[in-house]
């Protein structure tokens, strides 16, 4: 098969694109499609969208706090972030707290985790999972129109957050 | 076990036993897992990269269920080697790249295959033959717990397992199922099924995963959000898609079969008789013919031959598997010439 836009070079590169409801399919030869992702490479390069993504909603002033912020643990800056598309360590994800909050909901609709916890989790991160998971639970409940459940569940979290309560005074009181 | 061992072996996913094989070929869960305090895979020094991989390859002798495994070292590996691995499914492409302090630890079964130092520290893996996405969910789950008794994750409460890159953090599960649909393609339908998947926040990629085009009429289906869902209501949504995916190109294989008999028929024999009789052929051409065949050992249009050797043939004809089989570096020509005579014997009924 011969490449699409030069029409003389066999087509090793095979492209779709998918547009709203359009799904283009494009056969390019090597140069034709080097030359192309140059292009694309600035609309679409991954990391490209992931900071464009982040910055969304930033106001003009974060700007400078945005570009020198580094993790303490890895060095990783938001700069290089915005190049690599990865981030360096798990701390990063702490460092960069307010900028992949609203970056991962746009990747992934939500930014709140309801899967599953590694076992060795200490008692308080033990809570806040059960308080989120109860939360989800109300939620849900109340869509589902299952008030009795719903009252239920509300009072079990009534109960931790008291617990939880407790367990702070008695810290700052020590 | 010896990578050269494998040659030989079927792989567990491959012997076409599984619920629905004959759509479906293989369903996948994958979880990614990162060391808490360790820089991820592409951010470290060559000393933490070390660091990592032993640490983590120490933690996978103390499981239990791991204990048939071995530990293949990228270094250790050639180009044809790693390409092996990589036509049966058993690591990425990416994987193969930049091989220092990076490993794949696999089972006798090629069941789990676990890629060390990927994009994540941890990438875990569980295949099974046939639609079967539950199974190896429950599988790779309880690998997932026994390595976090070993091994501290990287993890935040509010945000989940933490990654390389944001798009996979959360529950850090892919889960993939690598559909065979012939009718939706020559019904022309796949445009229409292939951007329904995409609205519904799933990826569809060729045979050999990211950046592969669909060639066969295979298509992996896998979910693109692994954040504000548990695992077993994406895994459940990825179900659910797949059984309806399947429901179309059954009414579509319906269709050909009641409407256009003699059309499907003549091609899946000419498909039949091109590899029953090729002197040379291409490993592209093998794959489309291969896959009428297996259409037509579906619809019982060909009775000579089982799907599970119809499976194999499309593994043992890539380019890397017929190296190793024949232990020797051919050129492309060679390649194509020693595919036509391994087919060949293969038919032979």
């Amino acid at each position: 098969m011969l490449c699409d836009i030069c029409g003389k070079n066999p087509a090793t590169v095979h492209l779709t694109e998918i547009i709203d409801d359009q799904m283009n399919e494009l056969h390019l030869c090597e140069e034709c499609a080097r030359q192309k992702s140059a292009q694309m490479e600035q609309q679409f390069g991954l990391s490209d969208l992931l900071a464009g993504l982040a910055e969304f909603e930033k106001p003009a002033t974060k700007e400078k706090e945005l570009v020198t912020a580094k993790c303490a643990s890895c060095g990783l800056s938001y700069a290089d972030f915005k190049k690599i598309g990865r981030l360096g360590c798990g701390e990063c994800y702490t460092t960069f707290k307010k900028y992949l909050g609203p970056l991962l909901k746009r990747i992934h609709g939500s930014n709140m985790h309801f899967g599953k916890s590694p076992l060795k989790v200490t008692k308080v991160l033990k809570k806040k999972i059960d308080l989120q998971d109860l939360r989800h639970n109300l939620q849900k409940a109340i869509e589902m129109e299952e008030f009795e459940e719903a009252a239920r569940i509300r009072d079990q979290i009534k109960e931790l957050e008291k617990k939880q309560a407790e367990n702070n005074n008695s810290k700052k009181a020590s | 076990m010896q990578l050269n061992d494998l040659i030989n072996h079927t792989s567990e996913w491959l012997k076409g036993t599984g619920p629905n094989s004959d759509i479906v070929i293989s369903s996948r869960v994958r979880l990614a897992r990162n060391l808490d305090k360790f820089a991820f895979p592409h951010w470290a020094n060559k000393k933490q990269a070390e660091q990592a991989l032993n640490t983590i390859e120490e933690a996978i002798t103390k499981v239990d269920y791991l204990k048939n495994t071995t530990n293949f070292k990228m270094v250790d590996l050639d180009s044809v080697d790693k390409q092996f691995l990589i036509e049966r499914h058993l690591m990425s492409y990416e994987h193969a790249q930049k091989t220092n302090s990076k490993a794949v630890v696999i089972d006798d079964e090629e069941i789990v295959s676990i890629m060390l130092n990927e994009e994540d520290h941890i990438r875990m893996q569980v295949m099974q033959s046939g639609f079967n996405l539950f199974e190896a969910w429950n599988i790779i789950n309880s690998i997932d717990d026994c390595l976090a008794r070993e091994l501290t994750f990287a993890f935040l409460s509010d945000w989940g397992y933490l990654t390389a890159c944001p798009t996979n953090t959360g529950t850090g599960i892919r889960g993939s199922v690598m559909l065979h649909l012939p009718a939706l393609v020559m019904t022309r339908q796949i445009n229409r099924v292939l951007a329904a998947i995409a609205k519904l926040s799933f990826t569809t990629r060729g045979l050999y995963g990211e950046g592969t085009q669909a060639t066969g009429n295979f298509f992996q289906v896998s979910n693109q959000v692994s954040l504000g869902h548990s695992e077993e209501e994406i895994i459940g949504n990825i179900n659910g898609l797949i059984r309806q995916i399947i429901e179309q190109e059954n009414q579509a294989r319906e269709l050909m079969f009641s409407r256009n008999r003699a059309m499907l028929e003549d091609k899946i024999h000419r498909s039949f008789g091109i590899l029953k009789n090729a002197y040379i052929i291409s490993s592209q051409e093998t794959i489309e013919l291969l896959s009428m065949v297996r259409l037509g050992c579906d619809l019982g249009v060909v009775k000579d031959i089982g799907r599970r050797n119809v499976n194999e043939l499309f593994i043992i004809t890539q380019p890397a598997h017929l190296q190793k089989r024949e232990n020797n570096k051919l050129s492309t020509q060679e390649r194509d010439v020693k595919r036509a005579e391994i087919i060949r014997s293969k038919l032979k009924i």
